[in-house]
């Protein structure tokens, strides 16, 4: 059988399987568990929608319980144990890290980086969300400001390689220093500065991504609000920081969050910047560092990662529940 | 003198759909001016013209005898009270009527006298510290009416404050503004609506909008007493204006008319000899009929009444009108029963009985 034929088999399959369970169950619950037979018949049909959520989440339940939170436990497991993975060796690996120099650099790095990607591309994408609302060309402008989030981050790493070259005919920021007559040099080796040259990559991807959502929400402000601010006299500026702004808050709050929580995920750049050389680690590129070698501290370093990223994460959640309602 | 002058003002979208023209209106201070007219007409685009959040496309705008065209909306001495009140979500009711001060850089004291002054006034004081969302309609609508009157403005402008509300509290907001209006005799106010009432009750005159113009302008009861043409013949009082044809048969102080099913009517309308043989539109409003013997000017029988206590309201059809024509409605006084089916008789005052000729008044045309 070709690959392409067994794999509409398996898709047919596996939908007709989904079907048929959710059709198989309703019709056991509805029919067999409970009738709605005459004499208590509004009961039953109570009793039935009450059960039917659960009947119908139950698979997808199971399958995230079975590929999250075991994964989660198995690591944290994991992590209790040496590089060999055959002697218990209790909180040694995290210990471990505590007194390593490297990873309380990346933590602090990481650190930085939580300051300052999701700021600068909040604050980047609110305005260009801004400025290109009403203009013609505005689709366009937005259209290129949007497209690095199509990109890898790989991909993007290799694109910056090319602005941060020593060599002046390439790197654009050498060329700059050429024209002024001063000699090359290495943007990503130059200390603590080299942090942020990383970072501008991160924010020049995810500028797009905080553009298109507050733009959305900007566009969504009531105009007549705005029609308010101007005929109560305020300036354009103080319309956008004093109306606008404060009414799409609880988007800003989403968008950087969610932005935080790509932070704390992204190793892609730093790995392929820098290796994590010249004091730019950061954890997740400290995670992949270890991986395979040490798999107990590497597991350590991505359960300190999770404990980092979660509440971040839960509260995301309940902001953008608020958004919704 | 905050009077407002509109010379030749006109409204194109795009250099080619054609909204209002022509429009010439002399607004005195102190006035309390009531666009009406069909969905659609240009009321808020005039409204919104003058607050200048739209362009004037053509034509002269003054306010207070200077050219304001050009002015932005927060110098020309104007404020604004929008049909969806408009008010700041995330600011209190305090802060709301607060803004345009601070924006003015007014001195803290200053604004919160202020402030306070104007809730009480409008029954907000216990309200101050909520956010919008946690009001009622009319509460917000107060707190809307509140934010324009702290900025003390020469004009204040509604469009449509009151569609929003239901209507208990339509008539208990219409009597406070009438209020507000007692009190500040010298303040001119714009009031856009298409509720009848509104502007019977509130307006000093009354502009009437139609077909990108002015179709009247006039106190409520020039109105409603002497309109120039049908349109505002009809767009005034409810039921409308009926309108019948007839033909001129007798001119001079009074004027003679035969109506189609061949009886006559009398109208106080003068004309001239060469309006002799004229096709002319009598109109009769519904309540100025009065029941007659045979020799009334409509007969015909009565198809549906509808009984609203202190009047009812009886639609006849007149004898020799065709089965498609619009039945003529009468107000009459009391409970009438046991009209439908029967045969009646109406006629109506000479001075009450409107005449038009291919839309306009003879009554303006002649005078
Ligand atoms: N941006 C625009 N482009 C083109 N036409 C417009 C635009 N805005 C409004 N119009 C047209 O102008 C006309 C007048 O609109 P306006 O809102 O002033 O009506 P209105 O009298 O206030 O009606 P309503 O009683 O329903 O509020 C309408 O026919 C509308 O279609
Ligand atoms: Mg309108």
């Amino acid at each position: 059988m070709s690959p392409l034929l067994q794999g509409v088999v398996m898709i047919l399959i596996g939908l007709s399987g989904c079907i048929g369970y959710f059709y198989v169950s309703n019709f056991v619950l509805d029919k067999i568990i409970f009738p709605p037979k005459l004499d208590d018949q509004g009961r039953n049909i109570n009793r039935a929608n009450l059960v039917r959520p659960w009947l119908f989440l139950l698979p997808a339940l199971l399958l995230l319980s079975l590929y999250l939170i075991y994964p989660v436990v198995g690591s944290f497991y994991r992590s209790l144990f040496n590089r060999a993975n055959t002697e218990f060796v209790g909180l040694a690996n995290y210990g471990a890290l505590w007194n390593d120099s490297g990873f309380r650099t990346a933590l602090y790095n990481n650190f930085l980086w939580v300051l300052v990607v999701p700021a600068a591309s909040t604050f980047m994408g609110l305005l260009v969300a801004q400025l290109t609302d009403k203009l013609s060309w505005g689709n366009v402008a937005k259209s290129l400001i949007f497209m690095p989030m199509a990109i890898s981050f790989v991909g993007a790493s290799l694109i910056w390689r090319f602005v941060y070259a020593v060599d002046p005919n390439i790197g654009i920021i050498n060329a700059l220093r050429d024209t002024v007559g001063l000699s090359p040099m290495d943007p990503l080796q130059l200390p603590f500065w080299n942090n942020f040259f990383l970072m501008v990559i991160l924010v020049w991807i995810q500028t797009g991504f905080a553009m298109v959502i507050l733009s959305a929400a900007l566009r969504g402000i009531p105009e007549d609000t705005i029609e308010a601010a101007v005929i109560d006299g305020a300036k354009p500026r103080q319309i956008f920081f004093r109306i606008k702004v404060p009414q799409i808050k609880g988007t800003i709050m989403v968008v950087w969050t969610t932005i935080t929580i790509t932070v704390l995920k992204v190793f892609d750049i730093v790995y392929a910047m820098t290796g994590g050389n010249f004091k730019t680690e950061i954890l997740p590129s400290y995670m992949m560092d270890y991986m395979f070698r040490d798999d107990g501290r590497a597991t350590a370093v991505a359960f300190v990662i999770m404990i980092l990223v979660l509440p971040v994460m839960i509260w995301n959640i309940s902001n953008a529940r608020k958004e919704m309602r | 003198m905050a009077g407002l002058k509109l010379t030749n003002v006109a409204k194109t979208y795009g250099g080619s759909v054609e909204v209002l023209k022509d429009i010439n209106l002399d607004i005195q201070q102190g006035e309390l001016i009531v666009f009406v007219g069909p969905s659609g007409c240009g009321k808020s685009t005039l409204l919104r013209m003058i607050a200048g959040l739209e362009k004037i496309s053509d034509g002269a705008l003054e306010i207070d005898g200077q050219l304001v065209n050009d002015v932005p909306p927060a110098q020309r001495g104007i404020a604004m009270v929008f049909q969806s009140y408009a008010l700041y979500p995330h600011m209190t009711v305090r802060d709301n009527m607060a803004f345009a001060l601070k924006i003015a850089k007014k001195p803290k004291d200053e604004i919160n006298t202020i402030v306070e002054k104007t809730a009480e006034m409008l029954q907000l004081t216990p309200y101050l510290d909520r956010l919008p969302k946690a009001l009622s309609g009319g509460q917000r609508q107060r707190v809307a009416i509140g934010r324009s009157i702290v900025r003390d403005p020469k004009v204040y402008l509604f469009d449509e404050p009151l569609s929003n509300l239901d209507a208990a509290l339509r008539v208990a907001t219409r009597i406070e503004i009438a209020r507000l209006k007692e009190r500040m005799p010298d303040r001119t106010m714009i009031y856009v609506t298409h509720d009848q009432v509104e502007a019977m009750t509130l307006a000093s005159r009354i502009v009437v909008l139609a077909n990108k113009g002015i179709a009247q302008v006039g106190t409520p009861l020039e109105l409603y007493e002497t309109p120039q043409n049908e349109f505002v013949a009809q767009f005034i009082g409810s039921p409308s204006m009926n309108l019948l044809r007839g033909e001129i048969i007798g001119t001079g102080a009074q004027t003679r008319i035969k109506l189609l099913d061949g009886r006559y009517i009398l109208s106080d309308v003068p004309t001239t000899e060469e309006d002799l043989g004229l096709t002319v539109n009598v109109g009769i409003r519904p309540e100025d009929f009065v029941l007659s013997d045979e020799n009334g000017a409509y007969c015909g029988t009565v198809d549906i009444t509808e009984a609203l206590g202190e009047v009812t309201l009886v639609y006849f059809k007149v004898d020799t009108l065709a089965d498609g024509a619009e039945p003529i409605v009468a107000k009459l006084p009391g409970v009438q029963k046991d009209l439908r089916g029967t045969r009646v008789c109406l006629t109506a005052a000479p001075e009450k009985v409107h005449v038009f000729h291919e839309g306009q008044s003879l009554l303006y045309r002649n005078r």
